[in-house]
């Protein structure tokens, strides 16, 4: 059995590994003007330098693909450690209204920046995402004192998401004119227009964020008990909390500061993995859910741009299409498990 | 303090916040040793358990774990000498027996709490010793309440604690799983030297299973001692404010009480012949006189719970002719007799004078 269960994570892995590799040549060869393997090679390579397709590989797609395979998976982690923190399966940024507050943030910071005329830069986008993220994080906390029922805390989330995207829509309303084109595509979330710059900034924070959610692994892992267990175990629950939403907090502020708002990633990839993986350890599952929202976010984005090219879908609609029908699932399957209990 | 001595708490008051629920508490559980809490819900007994863990701050007093003040330990230290077996339900998600019991070793893992063979031994006797071994590739939620309180007492056995703190660790199981559960906690306070502090709700399995009886009552321990202390007369009935019955500590037997009212019928009984009677007139509420009994009969305790009038003779006399008397006035005024005895030997002719009385009255029931 333990075997077995090393062969499935290897094997796995794996396949999760062919077939990043495998939508991450599509998704440099595909597109508005179509490049065949063997010129995408030498590009890569630096074997050629035809100036529109290089540029296109390396300046457009290169890097939108790398955001996608970097936020994705970021985003999905943070699900899953919203997920372990409420101990509720479909908790997630996009739900919990996190993704959505730090987008008011953003909009925000976007529109006085209109105003007032200075150019923002990616660490003042991220700072502002961040701060809207804390806050509705702790207004959700707040709530989740209160009530204990999983389906409440969903639905104050939910609510919380609504009146942030209520205001965001207002301030965009009475903002200038100008320019607004940029924000209302972004505030619809969109992994196009990434630069260089914005893949090391998040390259950086988002493998900084990784790496502390799996040295958090062994924690997590006494968490799923419970509280009172994981007490028990010798884990300090109050300082693991505090890393915990500061950690969930920070990946989608990062996610939703460089792609806005992408729904139903982080719920759906974390149950994915699970089911794939057939386990709930935290060490396994942080990598394959990172893994796992690569891949998801890579495929959704490819299919996004390529379906009605030229016309462009924005990435949460690809999303939902895929990720909804898991959140029923889990439901059902939920619901299935607690009759046969 | 007792070199054994692994737990010691004094004048300990617990509570919620600034809410006292429990003062004045003195506990000392030594090694092998188990001690239960007993008492009515709501009475703080989870409450006192909590505190030890260290899961709630102490109001006031002192815990020390083997000779150390509970609050000068690291978390780290308190889950090498304390495990916990608690009444809430875990929700493993896609976690297997082994994989819940594994986490028993997480004090003594390292950063990425990975298990070593040993480790993996030491999980895999635990769940030998508590009969969960073949459970070990099962999905923790696919297996019954009785395997689940196996496996988390495996859990709890792996961290090798010096003391194991259980609340409720038999109840929502079967009788059978009770015993197995209990008696696992013996033999491994006997034999592995772990103190055992547990709340309890069986009486009956208290009394058996118990070292130490500390009655948690009105906002204090009440009363503290060995079972034989503790289990006498009425206390029980006191302590637990019982209304609708009693319970007999000699027996761990709770009866509801009589049906009021004027006997209706008598029954004969004697030797234990009486009971099945008695409970069935008890169920149809139908108030009955019993008579007459030894009072070291074996159906006496059931007959004087249940009827409303007993006719008693001391133990070891023979019936005699006052006992009669009284029974046949009580007789007279009932519309029927149950005679449930076929023999009646030296010391219950009197209730074959009773049996002919009630023939002679057309009242004895065929």
């Amino acid at each position: 059995m333990e075997k077995r269960r090393l062969t499935r994570t290897v094997l796995c892995f794996a396949g999760l590994l062919l077939t990043a590799c495998l939508l991450f040549c599509i998704s440099l060869m595909s597109g508005s003007s179509q490049i065949a393997p063997d010129a995408v090679w030498d590009i890569l390579t630096g074997h050629r330098t035809d100036a529109a397709a290089s540029r296109i590989i390396t300046d457009i797609r290169l890097p939108r693909t790398l955001a996608a395979m970097i936020l994705g998976g970021g985003l999905s982690v943070s699900g899953f450690l919203l997920q372990s923190f409420f101990r509720n399966p479909i908790a997630g940024p996009f739900v919990l209204g996190i993704s959505s507050g730090a987008k008011l943030t953003v909009a925000l910071l976007m529109i006085a920046a209109l105003q007032h005329g200075f150019v923002m830069h990616s660490g003042m986008i991220i700072a502002a995402a961040f701060v809207g993220a804390v806050l509705c994080m702790l207004t959700v906390l707040l709530f989740s004192g209160k009530v204990k029922n999983m389906a409440q805390l969903v639905i104050s989330g939910v609510m919380i998401g609504y009146i942030c995207n209520a205001l965001t829509d207002l301030a965009v309303t009475f903002a200038d004119d100008a320019n607004i084109v940029n924000l209302h595509n972004w505030s619809k979330g969109s992994f196009s227009g990434t630069d260089w710059q914005d893949i090391r900034a998040m390259t950086v924070l988002v493998f900084t964020a990784l790496t502390g959610a799996f040295l958090l692994s062994k924690s997590i892992g006494a968490y799923q008990l419970g509280e009172a267990y994981a007490e028990n175990m010798g884990v300090n629950i109050r300082l693991f909390r505090l890393l915990l939403i500061l950690l969930s907090s920070a990946l989608s502020a990062c996610v939703t500061a460089f792609a806005g708002p992408v729904s139903f990633v982080g719920i759906a990839v974390p149950h994915l993995m699970k089911g794939m993986f057939g386990t709930a350890k935290p060490l396994i599952l942080i990598p394959a859910v990172f893994f796992g929202g690569g891949v998801f976010c890579m495929g959704c984005d490819l299919i996004a741009r390529t379906l009605f090219a030229p016309q462009e879908l924005s990435v949460s609609t690809v999303t939902a299409v895929f990720g909804a029908p898991v959140v029923i699932w889990i439901m059902l399957h939920r619901a299935r498990e607690r009759n046969a209990a | 303090m007792n070199q054994k001595t692994v737990l010691q708490a004094e004048s300990l008051s617990v509570g919620y916040s600034k809410k006292m629920i429990v003062d004045g508490l003195t506990v000392s559980v030594s090694a092998g040793e188990i001690c239960t809490l007993i008492g009515p819900n709501g009475a703080g007994k989870s409450t006192v358990l909590k505190t030890i863990a260290a899961q709630l701050p102490l109001i006031s007093g002192n815990v020390a774990l083997c000779g150390d003040r509970l609050d000068t330990l690291r978390e780290k230290d308190i889950s090498k000498r304390l495990s916990v077996l608690l009444t809430q339900k875990i929700t493993a998600e896609r976690m297997t027996c082994g994989d819940v019991a594994e986490t028993g070793r997480y004090p003594y893992t390292g950063t990425f709490g990975i298990l070593t063979d040993e480790d993996k031994r030491i999980v895999h006797e635990a769940m030998s010793l508590t009969g969960a071994a073949h459970l070990y590739d099962t999905d923790f939620r696919q297996i019954s309440d009785g395997q689940r309180q196996c496996v988390m007492l495996a859990r709890a056995i792996a961290q090798q604690p010096k003391i194991m703190l259980l609340d409720e660790p038999t109840s929502y199981l079967d009788i059978g799983h009770k015993l197995h559960i209990l008696s696992l906690l013996r033999k491994l306070a006997k034999e592995q030297q772990i103190a055992v502090i547990q709340s309890l709700h069986e009486l009956d399995l208290a009394q058996k299973f118990s070292d130490t009886v500390i009655c948690i009552h009105n906002g204090r321990a009440e009363r503290t001692g060995t079972p034989e202390e503790i289990f006498t007369g009425d206390y029980i009935s006191a302590l637990y404010e019982i209304r609708d019955g009693a319970y007999d500590p000699r027996f761990g037997a709770a009866e509801p009480s009589a049906a009021s009212g004027e006997p209706e019928i008598f029954v004969i009984g004697g030797g234990g012949a009486g009971i099945p009677v008695y409970r069935r007139l008890h169920r149809m509420r139908i108030p009955f006189a019993a008579g007459i009994l030894h009072e070291n009969d074996v159906e006496y305790p059931v007959a004087s719970a249940l009827a409303s009038v007993v006719i008693t003779e001391k133990a070891f006399e023979p019936i005699g002719e006052d006992a009669v008397r009284q029974a046949a006035a009580v007789m007279k005024q009932c519309r029927e007799v149950i005679c449930c005895t076929e023999s009646f030997r030296a010391m219950n002719q009197g209730n074959r004078t009773l049996k002919e009385q009630a023939d002679a009255l057309g009242i004895l029931c065929s």
